[in-house]
C-alpha cells in the first residue's frame, strides 16, 4: 500500500522526517516498506518565461531563446523545440541541474551558440501525457522540414512557395504572424502567395516565416494526419516538446517540483491481511494519529444531489446472493461530462501508483484510496432494463472483462448483472460491455460489500488478482459503502462532472451489531508483563475510533480483527510500545530440556561420518517418479508406490521419496560434473512411505553414504560402514554378498546385518545406474536404517582387564578354492580353535605362480594368550593344529 | 719405568684428545690398554723392580691407567654426541612439504546454525521435538486458528495430497506446537526444527522446502516479557553480545499479540546499506503470545496457563551468518562449498 504524505497530511499533520515516519509507523504495526521522494531527482528545474526567440545561424531548426528564470538578467538557451512562444511558461533545467534517470544538465555551445541549460518536455521530468493531458501538442506539417521518402519523387517539391497547389484544396503558406490567443490557440496570418488567410490554430510548432500547408476549403492549417504523412516525412514535426505550463499563479524562477506534484514522498506499507482498513488513506491516518497523538480530520462528504429524475424509477437492485453480498449500495449520476480530472486528483493519484484515466474512473479510485472501499462505475445505458442482479454466475456463462479478455464462469463466481447479461465480475473487474466510454452520459456507482472467501476464490480460479479482489478477500467493513458512495457523489459534484440524483439504493442483507469487549487491564498487563495503567490503554482505544466506556469496549466496523481481550492486549501493546515492555526471563517450575534416542543417535551417527571424513548433505524430500527408472526398480516394484503431491511445483519434485539413493545419486553426479575429484558424504533424511490408513507418511531416517574417487573402492566403504557400527557397538556384525539389488553392482554388494537384524545394504552402483546419472565413474553408497541402527545399538561399554600374560602369535597361510570367502575361513578358523585364540586379522590373498588354478592362498595372523596365566608354544601349536584340521574338514582349505 | 710410564701418559692423551672417530678411540684404547698394549707391556716389567720401588710405580701406573680410561671415556662421550649431532642434522625435513592429510568431513553449515541453536535452548531447558512433514491440514492451519479461507491454504501455495485438501506437507513447524500441546502437560517448553515446504519456485531466496526452527513456553503466569527476554538472550549468543534488537507488531493468526524481531544491522550499524535494504535491521523471527483460542483448542485454559512461541527460518539466518549469497547453494552440495564449513 502507498501512501502519500502529502494527502495523509490532509488527515493529520505529521512533520517527521521520511526515517522517523516509517520508524514511527513501523513500531506501532505498520510496516514501512521502503520511502520514495517523487521529486529525488529533479534539481535546479525553475519555471521559466520565454522572452524572445530568434533562429540559431547555424541550424534550420534550432532556436537562440532569451528566457526571464526568476534572475536579475535573463539567460540564453539553444533549443530544438518548435512549440513554444514568447510570453510561455515552460520547465527549464538551469546549469548544474538533474532529471530523472540521473541525467545532468551543463551549460555548453550548441553550433557554437551558448546555451546555459535546457528546456523540458513532459518525458524529461518522467511524467507523460496521462498526468498533464493539456500537455499533449498538436503539430503542424512544417514543409521547410519535409524529406521525401523517395527522393527520387518528392510528394512536396523542394522549391514549393506560397500560394502552390499541395493536392486538392490545399495550398503552401507562408506564416506571416503567429499569436498566442489562449492557452494552446494561436492566431496566424497566412501569404497564400496572391491572398492572405487568417485561421486560427491548436497547432503549437509554427513561427514566422515558416512553410505550412493550409486548406482552403475548411479554412485549417494541416497536420501531418490531414497530409496522410507518415512521421518520417517530417521528422521534426513531432507530438512532443518542450512542456508548455498552463497553471495558475506560477512565476520565473519558482521551483518546478510543487508545480507538478513531484514535492510529494510516498511511503509503501506491508499491510498484514488482518488490517485491510489500512489498505486506505484514512485507515493509515488514524494509524499516524494514534502514533504521533494527533488529531485525525476526517470529512464528512455532502452531496447536494438535485439530479434530474427519480432513482428508484431509474434503478432497481436485487441480491438473489444475498449469502456473498453483505451489502450493495448505489448511487446514480445523470448528464455526465468525461473529461480529465483535475490535476490535485491526477497527482494523488499518480503518487499512490494509479494511473489517471478520465473523471469518473478517477473519483472511483480516489475513493478506493481515500476509504478503501472498491469502487465501480457503470454506464447505465447498458444495464439493460434499468436491473441490477447481484448473482451467481451460470456454469459456462461467459463475460468480457475491462481488460478485454473473455472470462468462462462457474457457479462460485459472483457476478453484477442485468436482466439479461452479466455485466460485472462482482469485486473483480468490470465487464467491458459496460464500461464508462467518452460518450457515457449516465453513471452508476456501485460500493458494495461482497463475500471475501467468494472473492478470493473466484479471482484464484480465474488468474486475476486486482486491486479490487485484494481488499474484498481480506474481509472489508460493511460500514463503509455509504460513506464511500456518498464521497464519491460528492467528488462529481466538486468537480463538475454530472449531476447526482437525490437518494441511494442500500441493500443490508446482514444484521449490524458491533463487537462490544471487556476491557481487563490486569489480565491484559498479566499477559504483557507490563503495568500499563487503564486510563492509558483507555486512551490508546479512543485514538484508533474504539467507544470506551469504562470497562466496555465497542469495537469500531472496521476492526473485524478484534474479537477477543488478547486483541485489545495488542492495541495496547502497540502504542505503548513492544520496545517498552521489560525483558524478563522465562520463571517458573524449571525443566529437564534435551535431546531424544534418536536425535542422539543421529548426532553420534554425524560426528562418526565426519570422523571418516564424510561431508554433510541436505537433499529435497520430494523427487521425479523417473528417479525409481533411474535407479533400475522394476516396473513393478512395490517400493514405487509413494506419496504423490497433487499441485507440485513440476515433475521432479512431485513424489515423496521411498528411497534416498536417488537424491544421493545426483549430489555425487553434480559433484563429478563439477570436476570434484573426490567426494565423501552422508545424509541423515527420510524417507517418505505410503498405505498408512489415515493418509500421511510413515516417515522413517536413513543414513545415506556416498563417495566417489581415490581411495574409494568397495573395501573403503565397507570400513566406513564398519566403523558406523562400531561406533555404535553393535555385536555380531556380519556381510552377505547381495547379487539382486538392482541399483548396485551385482558382484559388489552386500547386506549388513548386526545379529539378524538386518541393518541396510552396501555396494558400487551398478555402472547402468550411474551410467543413468552420466557418470562412468565407480560411485559407492550405503543405505542404513535408523531404526534399525538403534535396535542393534550396543550397551554401554564395561571395562575388560587388559592381557597380563603374553600372547603367541602364529601366521597361517592356506591354499583353498577360489569360491571359498574370507568371511568362511575366518568363521572356521574360529570355531577350529580350542579356546585360545583372541584374533584373527587377515593379512594377504595372493592368486599366480605356485598356486594351482582356480585356488587361492589366504594368509592369516593369529593371536593366542589365555588371561589367566602364559601359554606355551605347544599348547598354541595344539590350537593351530585344531584350526587347521577343521579348515582342511570343511573348506578343504590346506596349509600352503 | 717411570719416565716410560709418563710417555705413554703424554702420547695416549694426545693421541685420545686428537681423535675424531670411534674406531680409532677403540684403536687407540687397544693400542695403550689393550692386553698386547703398551701400558700392558710397561707393566709386566714391574717384576723387575725392588720390592720398594713396586708399591711407587704401581701407583703411577694406576694413575696413569685411570688417566687413559677417563680421557678415554670423555672422548667417547665427546664423539657420541658429535655423532647424534651430525645425524640429527642429516634428518633435518623441509617443514614446508604438507603433511599427510587427513581428511575430517563437515558440517552442512544449516546443521552448524541449527546445532548451535538447539544448544541454547536445551541449555534453558527446552525440549527438542521432531514430528512428521506429511501433515494434517487439520493441524497445520485448522488447530492454529487459520480458518477455512486463509490465504496460505490455497492450493497456489500449499502442497496437498488429496483434493480435499485434508493431507498436505507442513508449511510451517507450528503444527509440532499443537503436538506439543496434545501430548505434553504444562510446564511445557519445545524446540521443533525441521523441514517446512510452501509452493514457491526455486531462486536465490527461495525453495520449495526449507528449514524453519519453531519455539514454544506454556506455564503459569507466562509473559510478552518472558518472550521478550528469553529471544534476546538467544540472539545475543547466536549473534554476538551486545546486538541491538527491536520487536515489531506482526501479524499470524495464532499468537495474539504478535510480533517480528528484528537485528540491528551489522553492517551500517542501522544507518541503511544494501544488506538491510536501506532499512537498518534484518529481520530474524516472528513469534507471540499463544493464542487463547489455540489453547482453548488444545484443551488448555487461558485462564490459568499463557504462553510465547517464535518460529524462525533456517536458511536466512545460516546465509546471514556465513554470507551465503545464494539460497541454491545450500541444497546444491557442491563439496567444494560444503568444505568451507
Amino acid at each position: 500500500m502507498d501512501l502519500s504524505r502529502k494527502w495523509l497530511n490532509e488527515f493529520v499533520s505529521v512533520d517527521a522526517n521520511d526515517k522517523d515516519f516509517s520508524e514511527a509507523m513501523t513500531l506501532s504495526g505498520s510496516k514501512v516498506e521502503i520511502t520514495e521522494d517523487l521529486g529525488a531527482e529533479i534539481s535546479n528545474v525553475v519555471v521559466g518565461q520565454l522572452l524572445s526567440m530568434e533562429r540559431h545561424p547555424d541550424s534550420d531548426h534550432m532556436w537562440v531563446c532569451q528566457v526571464d528564470v526568476g534572475q536579475a538578467e535573463p539567460v540564453q538557451i539553444v533549443t530544438g523545440a518548435w512549440n513554444i512562444h514568447p510570453g510561455d511558461l515552460f520547465p527549464v533545467a538551469l546549469h548544474k541541474s538533474t532529471l530523472p534517470g540521473g541525467v545532468k544538465i551543463t551549460k555548453g555551445k550548441l553550433r557554437g551558440i551558448v546555451s546555459n541549460g535546457m528546456f523540458c518536455g513532459l518525458a524529461e521530468l518522467g511524467l507523460d501525457t496521462r498526468d498533464f493531458p493539456y500537455g499533449a501538442i498538436t503539430a503542424a506539417a512544417i514543409l521547410g522540414d519535409y524529406k521525401p521518402l523517395n527522393a527520387e519523387k518528392p510528394s512536396i517539391p523542394a522549391d514549393i512557395r506560397p500560394g502552390d497547389p499541395v493536392f486538392g484544396p490545399v495550398v503552401a503558406a507562408k506564416v506571416l504572424e503567429c499569436s498566442t490567443m489562449s492557452y494552446g490557440r494561436y492566431h496566424t496570418c497566412l501569404d497564400l502567395g496572391d491572398a492572405t488567410a487568417a485561421p486560427d490554430t491548436d497547432c503549437r510548432n509554427l513561427h514566422e516565416g515558416d512553410l505550412v500547408a493550409y486548406n482552403t476549403k475548411t479554412d485549417t492549417i494541416c497536420t501531418l494526419s490531414d497530409l496522410h504523412a507518415q512521421q518520417a516525412e517530417f521528422p521534426h514535426c513531432i507530438p512532443d516538446g518542450i512542456f508548455v505550463l498552463n497553471e495558475e499563479g506560477i512565476r520565473p524562477g519558482d521551483d518546478i517540483k510543487p508545480i507538478i506534484g513531484l514535492d510529494d514522498h510516498v511511503v509503501e506499507f506491508e499491510i498484514t491481511p488482518n488490517r485491510p482498513d489500512c489498505l486506505s488513506m484514512i485507515g493509515l491516518a488514524r494509524e499516524a494519529s494514534a502514533t504521533f497523538g494527533l488529531p485525525l480530520h476526517l470529512h464528512e462528504p455532502v452531496v447536494k444531489g438535485g439530479g434530474e429524475g427519480s432513482l428508484c424509477e431509474l434503478l432497481d437492485v436485487e441480491t438473489p446472493a444475498d449469502d456473498l453480498c453483505h451489502r450493495y449500495t448505489a448511487r446514480m449520476v445523470r448528464n455526465v461530462k468525461i473529461g480529465p480530472s483535475p490535476k490535485w486528483m491526477r497527482e494523488r493519484l499518480r503518487a499512490m501508483g494509479v494511473r489517471p484515466i478520465n473523471n469518473i474512473v478517477d473519483i472511483t479510485n480516489y475513493v478506493m484510496l481515500e476509504y478503501g472501499q472498491p469502487m465501480h462505475a457503470f454506464d447505465y445505458r447498458y444495464v439493460k432494463g434499468g436491473k441490477i442482479i447481484v448473482r451467481r454466475a451460470v456454469a459456462g456463462e461467459e463475460l468480457t472483462t475491462l481488460d478485454g479478455v473473455v472470462r468462462k464462469l462457474t457457479a462460485n463466481h459472483l457476478v453484477i448483472a442485468d436482466e439479461h447479461r452479466a455485466v460485472g465480475l462482482a469485486g473483480i473487474m468490470g465487464g467491458e460491455n459496460s464500461e464508462i466510454a467518452e460518450d457515457t452520459v449516465d453513471v452508476v456507482f456501485e460500493s458494495a460489500n461482497f463475500d471475501g472467501t467468494c472473492i478470493r476464490k473466484g479471482a484464484l480460479a480465474l488468474g486475476m488478482r486486482t486491486e479490487a479482489s485484494g481488499k474484498f478477500e481480506k474481509g472489508l467493513d460493511p460500514m463503509n459503502t455509504l460513506p464511500a458512495v456518498n464521497r464519491a457523489c460528492e467528488l462529481v459534484e466538486l468537480l463538475g462532472a454530472g449531476e447526482v440524483l437525490d437518494g441511494t439504493i442500500d441493500i443490508l442483507n446482514f444484521v449490524p451489531q458491533p463487537t462490544v469487549l471487556e476491557l481487563r487491564p490486569d489480565k491484559i498487563n498479566a499477559l504483557l508483563g507490563t503495568d500499563v495503567s487503564t486510563e492509558e490503554m483507555q486512551e490508546i482505544l479512543r485514538r484508533l475510533g474504539f467507544g470506551v466506556e469504562g470497562e466496555t469496549i465497542t469495537v469500531p466496523s472496521w476492526r473485524g480483527d478484534v474479537v477477543h481481550y488478547s486483541d485489545l492486549a495488542e492495541e495496547v501493546a502497540r502504542f505503548h510500545g513492544y520496545n517498552k515492555i521489560p525483558c524478563t526471563l522465562v520463571r517458573g517450575e524449571t525443566t529437564q530440556g534435551g535431546y531424544s534416542d534418536v536425535q542422539l543417535l543421529e548426532q553420534q551417527l554425524g560426528s562418526v561420518c565426519r570422523s571418516a571424513g564424510c561431508d554433510e548433505i541436505i537433499t529435497y524430500s520430494f523427487i521425479s517418479p523417473a528417479c525409481y527408472d533411474k535407479i533400475r526398480w522394476a516396473a513393478d516394484d512395490r517400493r514405487r508406490k509413494s506419496l504423490k503431491i497433487l499441485n507440485p511445483l513440476g515433475e521432479d519434485t512431485s513424489i515423496m521419496r521411498t528411497t534416498t539413493l536417488p537424491s544421493m545419486l545426483e549430489i555425487l553426479s553434480r559433484n563429478d560434473h563439477f570436476r570434484n575429484k573426490s567426494a565423501r558424504l552422508y545424509e541423515i533424511g527420510r524417507i517418505y512411505l505410503s498405505g498408512r490408513e489415515d493418509g500421511l507418511a510413515d516417515e522413517r531416517k536413513v543414513l545415506t553414504l556416498g563417495a566417489y574417487g581415490e581411495d574409494m573402492d568397495f573395501f573403503a566403504l565397507k570400513g566406513l560402514v564398519h566403523a558406523v557400527l562400531q561406533e555404535l557397538r553393535a555385536e555380531n556384525v556380519r556381510y552377505e554378498a547381495c547379487t539382486d539389488n538392482p541399483s548396485y553392482h551385482p558382484g559388489r554388494c552386500a547386506y549388513v546385518y548386526a545379529g539378524e537384524t538386518l541393518v541396510g545394504v552396501l555396494g558400487q552402483i551398478h555402472p547402468l545406474t550411474a551410467g543413468s546419472y552420466d557418470v562412468d565413474t565407480p560411485l559407492y553408497c550405503a543405505e542404513l536404517s535408523l531404526e534399525r541402527l538403534m535396535a542393534v545399538k550396543g550397551a554401554d561399554p564395561t571395562y575388560t582387564p587388559l592381557p597380563k600374560f603374553p600372547a603367541v602369535t602364529r601366521d597361517i597361510a592356506v591354499v583353498c578354492d577360489k569360491a571359498v570367502t574370507v568371511g568362511a575361513l575366518e568363521a572356521c578358523i574360529r570355531r577350529g580353535a580350542k579356546g585360545l585364540l583372541k584374533d584373527v586379522v587377515l593379512f594377504d590373498i595372493y592368486e599366480g605362480v605356485g598356486i594351482p588354478q582356480g585356488q587361492k592362498s589366504v594368509a592369516f595372523n593369529l593371536t593366542l594368550r589365555d588371561d589367566e596365566r602364559s601359554i606355551t608354544s605347544e599348547e598354541a601349536d595344539e590350537d593351530i593344529q585344531s584350526i587347521l584340521q577343521l579348515l582342511k574338514e570343511e573348506l578343504g582349505a590346506v596349509l600352503r | 719405568m717411570k719416565q716410560q710410564l709418563e710417555v705413554i701418559r703424554k702420547s695416549a692423551l694426545e693421541a685420545i684428545a686428537h681423535c675424531a672417530a670411534g674406531e680409532e678411540l677403540e684403536a687407540l684404547r687397544v693400542k695403550y690398554l689393550g692386553k698386547k698394549g703398551e701400558l700392558t707391556a710397561v707393566l709386566k716389567q714391574m717384576g723387575k723392580l725392588s720390592p720398594e720401588e713396586r708399591p711407587l710405580m704401581g701407583q703411577v701406573a694406576n694413575e696413569v691407567r685411570s688417566a687413559l680410561e677417563s680421557a678415554i671415556d670423555t672422548a667417547r662421550e665427546r664423539l657420541a654426541a658429535a655423532k647424534l649431532e651430525q645425524q640429527l642434522q642429516d634428518e633435518a625435513v623441509d617443514v614446508t612439504i604438507p603433511g599427510k592429510p587427513l581428511r575430517i568431513g563437515h558440517k552442512h553449515p544449516m546443521s552448524l546454525a541449527l546445532d548451535e541453536i538447539k544448544d541454547i535452548f536445551v541449555g534453558m531447558g527446552f525440549t527438542i521435538l521432531d514430528g512428521p512433514e506429511v501433515e494434517l491440514s487439520y493441524y497445520n492451519f485448522d488447530r492454529l486458528n487459520a480458518e477455512e479461507g486463509h490465504p496460505s491454504r490455497d492450493w497456489s501455495d500449499t502442497f496437498y495430497f488429496d483434493e480435499d485438501s485434508r493431507v498436505m506437507l507442513r508449511s510451517q513447524t507450528s503444527p509440532m506446537q499443537i503436538h506439543a500441546m496434545d501430548t505434553m502437560k504444562p510446564p511445557i517448553r519445545i524446540l521443533a526444527p525441521g523441514r517446512v515446504y510452501r509452493k514457491d519456485e526455486v531462486d536465490a531466496t527461495h525453495s520449495p522446502m526449507f528449514h524453519q526452527v519453531e519455539g514454544m513456553v506454556i506455564d503459569q503466569g507466562v509473559t510478552m516479557a518472558d518472550l521478550k527476554g528469553t529471544l534476546n538472550t538467544v540472539i545475543e549468543k547466536l549473534y554476538g553480545k551486545g546486538t541491538v534488537t527491536r520487536f515489531r507488531p506482526h501479524h499470524f493468526p495464532f499468537t495474539e499479540p504478535s510480533c517480528e524481531m528484528d537485528i540491528q544491522c551489522h553492517k551500517c550499524g542501522g544507518k541503511g546499506c544494501p544488506t538491510c535494504k536501506g532499512e537498518g535491521w534484518i529481520e530474524v523471527l516472528g513469534a507471540g503470545m499463544v493464542h487463547p483460542k489455540v489453547l482453548e483448542m488444545s484443551g488448555i485454559d487461558p485462564e490459568v496457563y499463557s504462553g510465547w512461541a517464535f518460529g524462525m527460518g533456517l536458511e536466512r539466518m545460516a546465509m546471514g551468518r556465513f554470507k551465503i549469497a545464494d539460497l541454491r547453494l545450500i541444497f546444491e552440495n557442491d563439496v567444494r562449498f560444503l568444505e568451507q564449513f
